[in-house]
């Protein structure tokens, strides 16, 4: 069993100023989750009549990208390749000092403590993340086009993005590249997504533009972070795609 | 005479679905644009109902209650998505499909609905494709297919273990293109908490905005459901956090009828509990069981062994093991149905054998999957097949292929590695068949108020074979109720606007209002979550995977207690006018305990068992359940203010299509 000591950021809301506050907890099995041991906290604030600490969450499984923790200084905390969700307690120490902060970015403003807006992302969706058919039961048979498994796969790996966030978190310019591109890379990998390439790459990343991220300098933390580990190669992918794009735009 | 009319069309079962598409009325172009639906949920089902009704040219608001469409628990569906396409050439067709599934169900499902759903499985795959789902290919770029319990064939499409994920973001970017057209307005972090009910028609909802605690009035011509299962009712269960009953409850109340509230799917391979701290349980896919194998020690010196540390699984013999689903269901070996399964582990671990400290624990191995694989490669790379390590290290590989992200998830929970030592495995809620009772057209007895995806009741009878939750939630939401709702709404053409100053919504809003107020200012002394574990308690233990007569009335007379001793001493910190998580709970737990309590009577009054519904009472000699033939019906429960004063109506089943018999896996 662990003892902590907890340092969170509490801002009551979008227009609080907002602050770190101490918070020891104790008997932390390291079979919890990072999240889990976050209940047990807020279960003794709501015993005490205190608010408890707003995160967000909800699969609890490192798939629906709702949670978002920025844990002593690395989105998700210490381990790669998984969401704060599945970050267990078995990470840390007894004794130890935890730092929990939101994702910290203009385009995801604070709603509360540790609860961000990230519906620049969806609007970025709505720009161009898409293929253009509608509902009919009579598109042609799913196997009418063979797709080569090298580029199915890859577009797969692309596909994979939950939406975190932790890219942007991670980047020192709060640059949405590798989320941008992962969308714009999965249809850029498949025959479906050709026809809309070229409107797609310049709508999508013209919206990202106007929410407000950062440019991207390749400085490659938010491969690091990604839960899913996507890949670099689709910001290059991106950029090829976003060049050819222009000219014919 | 029922007064439940399931408006099945007259006509042979393969005619029904296009005779009936014929039949209804349909809306012009032009009036669809004076037409409003209200969607709420966006998972599978709600967002791709969402998608294509704006596509048609309906005026859509949807909402959630995550912070984005792409959230909701669809998302989390892992193995894959059937469709009788016959790809593989193994004999599959609409028929064998509906056989299956009606099969499956444990012949509690309405025919008419399965075959329906059949017949446009294969449609969702094109469609799917068509958006840019990127499924799984062979070598020759065509789709590939693995299998699932249940089934003898091939049918499942699926996209490595994150198949909802993939289907879920194709509805999502559908949706996303008609929210850019206008065509959908979409309500994020919006709890729907009642629906407004105007001349007997469902007429829109009352909505709470989650991050100011706005109370909020949308009207429409129709309302969808589309807000999933009541698992979480059992506290611990593979949903999501905030997956819950409310909007169907609220629909229940409002005048929709509940059905089958007791069919409960306990899927068998999840991770175990471990500890009183745990929040949620975490699924293992179906599909590990194509090459998993499920066993046990035949012998308890080795059972005792394994628990203290001095023996490992991966030494003890061969013939030391029981494989005991290979041993008591030799034709469908370790892909039998969930429920049999189910039932297969909670019977080895009640008699002693579980493999882990809490006795609650079966291993699921794949040490045969790895030698087999790496033999296959050794051999098609003409690589020496009898080097140990070489093919071990190759069918490790192809393991990691085809389960990686399901190992890994797998390994992070429980710091121990899946390649070299067994996985435990122990069953958890993951389901629910019941739901709001529909007719053919998805409508509830509620007219205007449709119910699609989990949140009805209509496709999987008494348990759903896997594979199939993802192929009914994109049935009804691409393919069936964009039919089935222009029917109603040719007679709204002339209706206008729904306005939202009248008194039912008046009533609507107090109701809410009164409700919330309740709870934030009771002053009791403990949190939500004390409650709804306590709740999770007596469901798992007097209502999960066998259930009887004398601890289903325990349960009933405990959980309406337990409501009581909530709204005396439940604490709600904060106020309702801000962000707060703790009352979004509250409400959704008061509902959880009305549930819980119709659920036990409803298990209670269905004497026999069937499916995931297991009474003590009513087995074979073997331990099978037994069905019985005077339980061949639906059941529909009325809300009449408590749930013990709920009235039970009854839809019997018809089949003429299958021959009812014994549901046998051997």
């Amino acid at each position: 069993m662990m003892n902590l000591t907890l340092k969170i950021w509490r801002q009551k809301d979008a227009n609080d100023k907002g602050q770190i506050v101490d918070y020891p907890v104790s008997d932390i099995s390291p079979d919890m989750s990072f999240l889990e041991m976050l209940d047990v906290l807020n279960q003794e604030l709501i015993e005490k009549g205190e608010s408890p600490v707003a995160f967000d969450h909800d699969c609890r499984e490192g798939i629906c990208g709702t949670c978002s923790l920025y844990i002593n200084g690395r989105a998700h905390g210490p381990s790669t390749k998984i969401t704060a969700c599945q970050l267990h307690m078995r990470s840390f120490n007894d004794g130890d000092t935890i730092y929990i902060e939101p994702w910290r970015a203009k385009a995801f403003p604070v709603v509360k403590d540790l609860i961000v807006d990230r519906s620049s992302f969806d609007r970025i969706q709505q720009a161009g993340g898409f293929i253009s058919v509608n509902t009919s039961g009579n598109t042609q048979d799913a196997n009418a086009i063979p797709i080569e498994k090298h580029n199915a796969d890859m577009a797969f790996d692309a596909a994979t993005c939950i939406g975190c966030g932790a890219c942007v978190a991670s980047c020192k310019n709060s640059s949405a590249m590798l989320f941008v591109s992962a969308k714009v890379s999965q249809f850029a990998l498949l025959p479906q997504g050709q026809v809309e390439a070229t409107d797609r790459v310049l709508n999508m990343v013209k919206q990202m533009d106007d929410e407000g991220f950062g440019n991207c300098t390749n400085t490659g933390a938010c491969e690091v972070e990604c839960p899913k580990g996507i890949s670099l190669e689709n910001i290059a992918r991106m950029n090829r795609e976003y060049l050819a794009a222009s000219f014919k735009g | 005479m029922s007064i439940l009319d399931s408006k099945i069309p007259e006509g042979p079962l393969a005619d029904k679905w296009t005779k009936h598409k014929n039949d209804i009325n349909l809306v012009n172009p032009a009036n669809k644009r004076l037409i409003d639906v209200i969607i709420v949920g966006t998972g599978l089902a709600g967002g791709s109902a969402a998608a294509t009704l704006a596509e048609l040219g309906y005026n859509v608001k949807a909402f959630c209650f995550q912070d984005s469409p792409r959230r909701a628990h669809s998302i989390a569906a892992q193995g894959g998505i059937n469709a009788a396409k016959n790809y593989q050439g193994d004999g599959d067709s609409t028929y064998r499909l509906f056989y299956d599934t009606v099969k499956g169900g444990d012949y509690r499902s309405r025919e008419a609905n399965v075959y329906r759903l059949a017949e446009v499985s294969t449609n969702i795959i094109d469609q799917c494709v068509a958006q840019g789902v990127p499924f799984a290919r062979e070598y020759g770029g065509l789709l590939d297919n693995r299998s699932f319990g249940g089934v003898l064939v091939s049918r499942t499409f699926y996209a490595k273990g994150q198949t909802g994920q993939q289907l879920l973001l194709g509805a999502y970017a559908a949706m996303n293109r008609q929210i850019g057209r206008g065509k959908i307005k979409m309500y994020t972090r919006h709890e729907m908490l009642d629906v407004v009910v105007v001349d007997g028609k469902a007429r829109g909802i009352i909505a709470r905005n989650l991050v100011t605690g706005e109370i909020e009035r949308h009207s429409a011509h129709a309302v969808v459901l589309g807000t999933g299962g009541y698992g979480n009712a059992f506290y611990l269960s593979t949903y999501a956090m905030g997956s819950n009953v409310t909007a169907a409850w609220k629909a229940h109340k409002r005048g929709a009828f509940f059905s089958n509230p007791c069919y409960t799917q306990i899927h068998p391979t999840c991770i175990p509990v471990s500890g009183d701290h745990q929040s949620k349980l975490t699924l293992m896919s179906e599909s590990l069981r194509n090459d998993g194998r499920i066993w046990v020690p035949k012998h308890k010196k080795d059972v005792e062994a394994i628990r203290n540390g001095s023996l490992k699984p991966t030494d003890l013999a061969e013939e030391d093991r029981d494989y005991y689903l290979e041993r008591r269901y030799p034709a469908f070996g370790n892909l039998v149905p969930r429920d049999v399964a189910s039932r297969a582990a909670k019977e080895r671990c009640d008699a002693g054998y579980g493999v882990n400290q809490t006795g609650e624990a079966v291993y699921l191995d794949f040490a045969a999957a790895i030698e087999r694989y790496g033999k296959e490669q050794a051999y098609v790379k003409g690589l020496n097949v009898d080097d140990k390590a070489l093919v071990t290290k190759l069918g490790k590989e192809v393991v990691e292929n085809k389960y990686g992200n399901l190992f890994q998830m797998y390994e992070k929970i429980v710091d121990q590695n899946p390649y070299e030592t067994p996985m435990m495995i122990y069953p958890a809620v993951h389901y629910t068949m019941g739901g709001l009772w529909v007719d053919y057209n998805l409508m509830t007895t509620v007219p205007g108020l449709y119910a699609i995806g989990e949140a009805n009741f209509s496709d999987h009878g008494a348990n759903r074979l896997g594979a199939s939750a993802l192929m009914q939630g994109l049935a009804d939401g691409y393919f069936v109720l964009p039919y089935t709702i222009g029917d109603y709404l040719a007679h709204d053409i002339r209706t206008g606007p729904i306005p939202t100053d009248t008194k039912e919504f008046d009533e609507a809003e107090q109701k809410v209002r009164g409700d919330i107020d309740k709870l934030v200012n009771n002053k009791g002394t403990k949190s939500v979550d004390h409650f709804h574990k306590r709740l999770g308690k007596i469901m798992w233990n007097k209502c999960g995977m066998a259930r009887n007569e004398k601890d289903l009335k325990d349960a009933i007379s405990e959980i309406a207690a337990l409501r009581e001793e909530f709204y005396k001493d439940v604490f709600v910190p904060g106020t309702d006018n801000e962000y707060n998580e703790e009352l979004a709970k509250a409400g959704r737990v008061a509902d959880f305990l009305e549930l819980g309590e119709l659920f036990a009577k409803d298990a209670l009054e269905r004497e026999e068992s069937a499916g995931g519904h297991f009474r003590d009472e009513y087995q074979t000699e073997t331990g099978e359940a037994m069905r019985r033939k005077e339980f061949q019906y639906v059941s529909a429960w009325e809300y009449k203010g408590q749930p013990s004063e709920a009235v039970h109506h009854k839809e019997s089943l018809e089949y003429k299509n299958i021959e009812v018999k014994e549901r046998s896996y051997k």
